[in-house]
């Protein structure tokens, strides 16, 4: 009796049209699909995106070429030169950044003292030759005064977690 | 006019010319848009839009896709065998479209009518497995050959409960002929009695075409692309048009077997109405969802499986339905005269 | 007119690929020229009417025996050049042969006569108001039934002594009962428990396993996936 269930069963095809049947019901379900250049996913305070170089409100830029990022890049994608300013003050005359190197793990972030080097929230940098994602320190400083709202406002999001 | 058409050579030729291109025109834009038709179907039951860009709701991505394929660099492998290489995609889209001349999409609308239209179709089905395997061995590539040797078996095994299924079906009819077949099926559309060997014909036509969940030939989680590894630009769209316009063509062959072809659903006023060619296409259309609908549902199967379902199922399947179907006629005086 | 170019062009092709599967050098090329000639042996018969004829011929030799020759020559990788190697030396006795079969052939041709009704027979096989299926339905369903049958009882004897000599069922081989597999339901293999935080742990008393299954009969064993069951003639151990 058991059997003649089973080959019966199988004959029917059960399985099939119940594997069948959803697939049609999701066939008429609303589409989660985001129309992307023109409508974007959320991005978390953390996102890891295009670096930035910030400055202080006054305009001073905060990196005091401690070259702890560079040390810490396990990429290897950071190159600091430093020399003391006219005034003094121990500044960067070089901060590159090699992103086809770069992994986008963030330790650059993490190892800053001044929060100068962080990674933003914009990922459409993509370029059409190699060269362009070799960034230098006047792309990194641009990149922050572009963004400089955008990152405060993560910092402070991120802060209480820290 | 009809004079010329009809009963001079050289208007014979002109008309079956301009026969074939009305109906292999439509054929390769059905084409086309099957690939998008697969597209938006397999994305709207991932949850997800497909193609919407290019034109309006994404309609002018088949040219697109033409257009990309057609400025790419034809490549053939050094260790290839150039002549059949190139044999064998030019061998899958000609029998695709060659199949086409004897189906009938309206009462009498048949490039050729010929009295064993049936198996002419049979035949050419049969000889797709050429294109694959010359195109498999031609390449001279582990992926390819393997490919090849599967699609041979699968398409040979599957051929056997295919010929019974129309076995099964001539046996109503008592012609070879296709008009003579939708002919037969004015009262009822034969995948109503015939029910079970409808869906062994159509699980079948999905080993035939390579469809999933049975293809295997080109399994790209085991061997890459299978048989059509090596191929690149037009001798792979070559392919790519061969096999859907196989598709449309085992749609339609379901159609004229057991969906009646271009009959009305019902033989009445308001359908009556809508000329033979539209429920021909419509049907059609319907038996494509189907695939596309079975592509989205179901995962591939193994190897053994395959054949276990083609000679073990299948075969034991159809000669039982066709030993019965037999014997209801007889039993009944339902044999059609021939 | 046509027609007899279309014969003399399909004639002349049928021969010259027949030529080619002999002569060709690459086993492949042999079979896809056998391929060419069945095709134009199918277009000869529908020149001469006998469409069925010619459907059937594509259908059973080119789309099914040439593929499994296909198949079998492709898998094989013959060396067909080191088969060639004694040709040199022993042309002599091939020729001879060769020449003695021909001369037969040629006094036994040379002797038929044709009947004196062939001429008309010649291009018309078909009983005049019936397609040529029907005519070859009537000859073999009807006039030769029993022979009919007989032959195809015969090829099933073949067919069946063939298996029998070369399946071997080996006591390693494994293989799984679909059967089996696909009727397992989740009753069966799945038990849901419930289980308090920390009732899992040894201090607790150690695992918590769920209950063996009741010894079932022997031969219920089948579908384990490795063992030699579910084969042929001895699945009683």
């Amino acid at each position: 009796m058991a059997f003649l269930d089973r080959t019966a069963r199988s004959l029917v095809l059960g399985e099939l049209v119940a594997g069948m049947a959803l697939t049609l019901r999701y066939f008429f379900k609303p589409k989660v699909t985001i129309n992307y250049p023109y409508e974007k996913g959320p991005i978390s305070p953390r996102f890891k995106g295009e670096h930035a170089l910030r400055r202080y409100p006054n305009g001073e830029e905060r990196c005091i070429a401690c070259k702890l990022c560079e040390a810490i890049c396990p990429a290897q994608a950071i190159t600091i030169e430093a020399e003391p300013r006219d005034d003094g003050s121990r500044r960067t005359t070089r901060y590159d950044i090699d992103m086809t190197k770069c992994i986008y793990c963030g330790l650059c972030e993490e190892a800053c003292p001044v929060d100068a080097i962080v990674e933003g929230p914009n990922f459409e940098f993509a370029t059409e030759t190699r060269e362009e994602l070799m960034y230098n320190k006047d792309k990194l400083l641009a990149n922050g005064d572009r963004w400089e709202p955008e990152l405060a406002r993560r910092l402070e999001l991120d802060a209480p977690y820290r | 006019m009809y004079d010329f058409f009809h009963n001079t050579d050289t208007g014979i030729v002109l008309l079956t010319f301009i026969e074939a291109l009305a109906l292999l025109v439509p054929l390769l834009i059905g084409v086309a848009y099957l690939t998008y038709a697969e597209r938006k179907v397999l994305a709207a039951m991932q949850l997800r839009k497909g193609p919407n860009v290019v034109g309006p709701f994404g309609l002018a991505q088949p040219f697109a896709d033409a257009l990309k394929m057609l400025m790419k660099e034809t490549i053939i492998p050094s260790g290839s065998n150039r002549l059949l290489f190139l044999m064998g995609p030019m061998l899958t889209f000609m029998l695709a479209m060659l199949a086409w001349a004897v189906i009938p999409v309206n009462d009498g609308w048949a490039i050729a009518d010929i009295n064993v239209g049936i198996l002419y179709l049979f035949a050419i089905s049969s000889l797709g497995v050429y294109g694959i395997i010359i195109a498999g061995w031609a390449s001279n590539s582990k992926y390819a050959f393997l490919g090849a040797l599967r699609s041979a078996a699968q398409m040979v095994s599957y051929e056997v409960s295919m010929g019974f299924v129309l076995v099964t079906v001539l046996l109503c009819v008592g012609s070879l002929n296709l008009t003579a077949i939708v002919k037969a099926q004015q009262t009822v559309w034969f995948c109503l009695p015939l029910f079970p060997m409808f869906v062994v014909f159509f699980i079948s036509t999905l080993a035939e075409t390579n469809r999933s969940p049975f293809d295997l030939p080109e399994g790209e989680s085991e061997i890459v692309a299978g048989f059509f590894v090596e191929y690149s630009s037009m001798s792979f769209a070559l392919f790519f048009l061969g096999e859907y316009a196989n598709m449309i063509l085992m749609s339609a062959l379901t159609t004229i077997l057991f969906l009646g072809g271009w009959l009305a659903p019902f033989n009445m006023e308001p359908f009556t109405w809508i000329p033979g060619v539209v429920w021909f296409v419509l049907k059609i259309c319907v038996v494509l969802f189907f695939f596309l609908w079975t592509r989205a549902t179901f995962p591939r199967y193994r190897y053994d499986q395959l054949m276990r379902l083609g000679w073990k199922v299948f075969l034991p399947l159809s000669l039982v339905w066709l030993v019965l179907t037999a014997g209801v006629l007889m039993a009944f005086g339902w044999l059609p005269n021939a | 007119m046509i027609t007899a170019i279309l014969f003399y062009l399909f004639a002349a092709i049928l021969l010259g690929s027949a030529a080619m599967v002999v002569g060709s050098r690459n086993p492949v090329h042999s079979v896809l020229f056998l391929i060419l000639a069945f095709f134009n042996a199918a277009a000869l018969f529908l020149i001469a009417g006998a469409e069925f004829l010619a459907m059937i011929l594509v259908i059973v030799y080119v789309g099914a025996v040439a593929v499994l020759f296909l198949f079998v020559v492709m898998m094989l990788d013959v060396d067909f050049e080191d088969l060639r190697k004694g040709v040199q030396r022993y042309w002599i006795a091939g020729a001879t042969v060769g020449a003695v079969l021909f001369a037969e052939l040629a006094a036994v041709l040379g002797g038929w006569k044709l009947a004196p009704s062939a001429g008309q027979l010649r291009m018309s096989p078909v009983p005049s108001g019936v397609s040529n299926t029907v005519a070859l339905g009537r000859i073999l369903y009807t006039d030769y039934v029993f022979l009919f049958q007989t032959a195809g009882l015969i090829l099933m004897v073949a067919m069946i002594g063939a298996i029998v000599l070369t399946l071997r069922d080996r006591k390693t081989s494994r293989h799984q009962n679909i059967r089996t597999q696909t009727e397992r339901s989740v009753s069966e293999t799945l038990q849901m428990m419930s289980l308090s935080i920390g009732a899992g742990t040894t201090a607790s008393g150690g695992y918590l396993r769920p209950k063996e299954p009741e010894p079932e009969p022997a031969d219920a064993h089948g579908g384990h996936g490795h063992d030699d069951h579910g084969g042929h003639g001895h699945g009683h151990h």
